[in-house]
């Protein structure tokens, strides 16, 4: 166990270093954009001239820039991240309410492509080279291929507009009052079409990875001893060669959540679910950057947590992670 | 070396895509000379029935293929930009951090981690709502992006190539430090991060599209993301809008893929037998 605590603690440390870096570029960004924080108090609260002089005053606008900066960090590190003109309410409360939402969206997402696409990996690496390897990989890269709104836009013309079999947008019936089970249900139902286009684009990824591994693995002796010892062949695919190949896949789960994450922007602006994504793109037409910036922060804060996790899974899993590391 | 190439039906298939947008897009101002976006009929004619405009015309009056040819060229300059500023970008950053090694190399490799922690697409999104959509923004916002894993790459192969004895030879005949490290270091390093190119050139036209998607495209020039965008107004009455310049995302991205990993396989297949 001291072993992953101390995976744990390195890794955190390393995270703050690379969330510094992030707020730091988040900062400059925030400099870059035209108007401050004071005209965007302004332009939704409304007020004159005078109250301008005196707001930059007080929220040490009108000092240097390492000055602001200081003040920037030591905001955030009070979790305040800003006010936002679009909505006249504190960013932080405006990104927090949104956030489940997209985690919902990215976990099913993940979810899907992950399960799918190592069992199809499977059926691709048992054997390697054979048509159905080739099929499935290639087949896998055209829809690795597909832009995930055109995707999602074929599926609302097919599934929504043609066959109406289910709901075009939104995360759920709206004013329908439903509490409990059914609205949980009503929720899932209303995801399938987001989650399977967000969902079968990255299917890819792990079914060629999973292929990959299998390759691999087959031409390793344990393989060639278990063949010899006479086990079926289904045995040697499942126990052997894909158990073996299964292990790198979860890393590929923390490495992809930011992409997952850059996905569901668009996927939720095709399905108006009212999550980040949704989110940053109202940002984008209200020019408000600092709400824009304040979603940058919590998606990274969000990657580093999930990456985290999946560390700590992964050391769980394989004892010799973390055991080389120790001594390095 | 390029019978070679062209051996399995998929890389055949892929050069064979990439030759035909590329001619698309190289013939587009003498097929369809003008202004794509200038209206070129009634509105809203469905694909196949007025021979003038074979794939008919947009909500607008514009006509498609022409969009699509003038498209194809966007979707290719940005592809091609965006991946060589970030392949450019990544290798002199992973060949200092190698190279250098100690606190630039951790600090490099921090700011890496930095870039790959906040989602791509988030960040070239604020990058052009922030600097104003064009054409060599959409560029940069794509390369800021994707540099990273050239740099990740080039690091790992400079890493290793520092320790032969070439390097130290340069070293000890004086050459300056900087001078091994993109003279006589980067320029070793740089296959496997070339190898990269196909699938950060068929990302960036991923990302471009989902930009124009979005309305963050250079307003100027015909997009396919744009297109699709456009055409999802009027969704239930002309879904064909959508779905074209969507379909030739998918070609595109598919031609990119196929043709780097032929490229790929046969360089290995090149390396195994020499």
């Amino acid at each position: 166990m001291t072993r992953t605590l101390r995976l744990v603690r390195r890794r955190l440390v390393g995270s703050v270093f690379v969330l510094l870096i992030v707020v730091v570029g988040s900062f400059l960004m925030l400099e870059a954009a035209p108007g401050d924080a004071v005209d965007a108090y302004v332009v939704s609260m409304g007020g004159d001239a005078g109250l301008v002089e005196a707001l930059r005053h007080s929220w040490g606008l009108d000092q240097s820039i390492w000055t602001r900066l200081a003040n920037y960090l030591w905001a955030l590190l009070h979790l305040d991240l800003g006010w936002s003109v679009t909505f006249s309410r504190p960013i932080r409360d405006v990104v927090l309410e949104r956030l489940p939402n997209t985690l919902l969206l990215m976990g099913s997402a993940t979810a899907l492509s992950f399960f799918l696409g190592s069992a199809l990996g499977i059926v691709a690496g048992a054997r390697p080279g054979s048509l159905r390897d080739r099929l499935l990989s290639t087949g896998s890269l055209a829809l690795y291929a597909v832009p995930s709104f055109w995707l999602a836009l074929v599926l609302v013309i097919v599934f929504a507009v043609d066959l109406r079999w289910l709901p075009i947008a939104g995360i759920e019936t709206i004013a329908s009052n439903k509490t409990g089970l059914a609205r949980a249900a009503d929720i899932a139902w209303h995801l399938v079409l987001p989650v399977s286009a967000l969902g079968f684009i990255y299917l890819a990824l792990y079914l060629r990875m999973m292929r990959a591994g299998m390759a691999e693995v087959w031409r390793q002796d344990f393989i060639l001893a278990a063949r010899a010892r006479g086990l079926p062949r289904r045995r040697i695919v499942l126990a052997h060669v894909a158990r073996n190949a299964l292990l790198p896949l979860v890393t590929m789960l923390g490495l992809q959540s930011a992409q997952m994450l850059g996905g569901s922007v668009v996927i939720e602006s095709v399905f108006s679910v009212p999550g980040l994504g949704r989110l940053a793109q109202e940002a984008v037409a209200g020019r408000d950057t600092p709400l824009l910036l304040g979603i940058i922060l919590v998606s990274a804060v969000t990657v580093v947590l999930i990456n985290l996790a999946v560390d700590i899974a992964y050391a769980l899993l394989d004892p010799r992670v973390g055991a080389n590391e120790a001594t390095a | 070396m390029r019978g070679r190439f062209l051996q399995t039906p998929e890389a055949m298939a892929g050069t064979a895509i990439l030759v035909l947008l590329a001619t698309m897009a190289l013939a587009a101002p003498l097929i369809f000379p003008g202004d794509p976006l200038r209206i070129a009929g009634p509105a809203l004619v469905p694909p196949f029935q007025d021979w003038t405009l074979p794939l008919g015309t947009d909500r607008l009056g514009r006509d498609v293929l022409a969009e699509l040819f003038h498209g194809a060229r966007t979707s290719l300059v940005v592809g091609l930009a965006a991946a060589a500023a970030s392949l450019a970008v990544g290798a002199v950053i992973g060949t200092l951090a190698g190279f250098a090694g100690g606190l630039a190399d951790e600090a490099l490799m921090r700011l890496t981690d930095a870039f790959q922690t906040v989602p791509g697409f988030l960040l070239a999104l604020a990058f052009v709502s922030i600097v104003g959509p064009s054409l060599s923004v959409v560029v940069m916002a794509i390369a800021l992006s994707a540099w990273t894993g050239p740099a990740r790459i080039a690091r790992a192969e400079v890493l290793s190539i520092r320790e032969r004895d070439f390097v130290a030879g340069a070293r000890v005949v004086g050459m300056h430090p900087l001078e091994i490290a993109f003279r006589e270091v980067l320029p070793n390093a740089l296959p496997p991060v070339l190898a990269l190119s196909s699938i950060i050139v068929a990302q960036a036209i991923l990302i471009e599209a989902a930009l124009s998607f979005l309305g963050l495209g250079d307003p100027n020039r015909v997009t396919w993301g744009g297109m699709v965008a456009e055409g999802r107004t009027v969704l239930r009455t002309a879904p064909f809008l959508s779905i074209v310049p969507g379909i030739a995302l998918v070609v595109t991205v598919l031609g990119v893929y196929l043709a780097g990993e032929g490229a790929v396989e046969s360089a290995a297949v090149k390396k195994g037998l020499s």
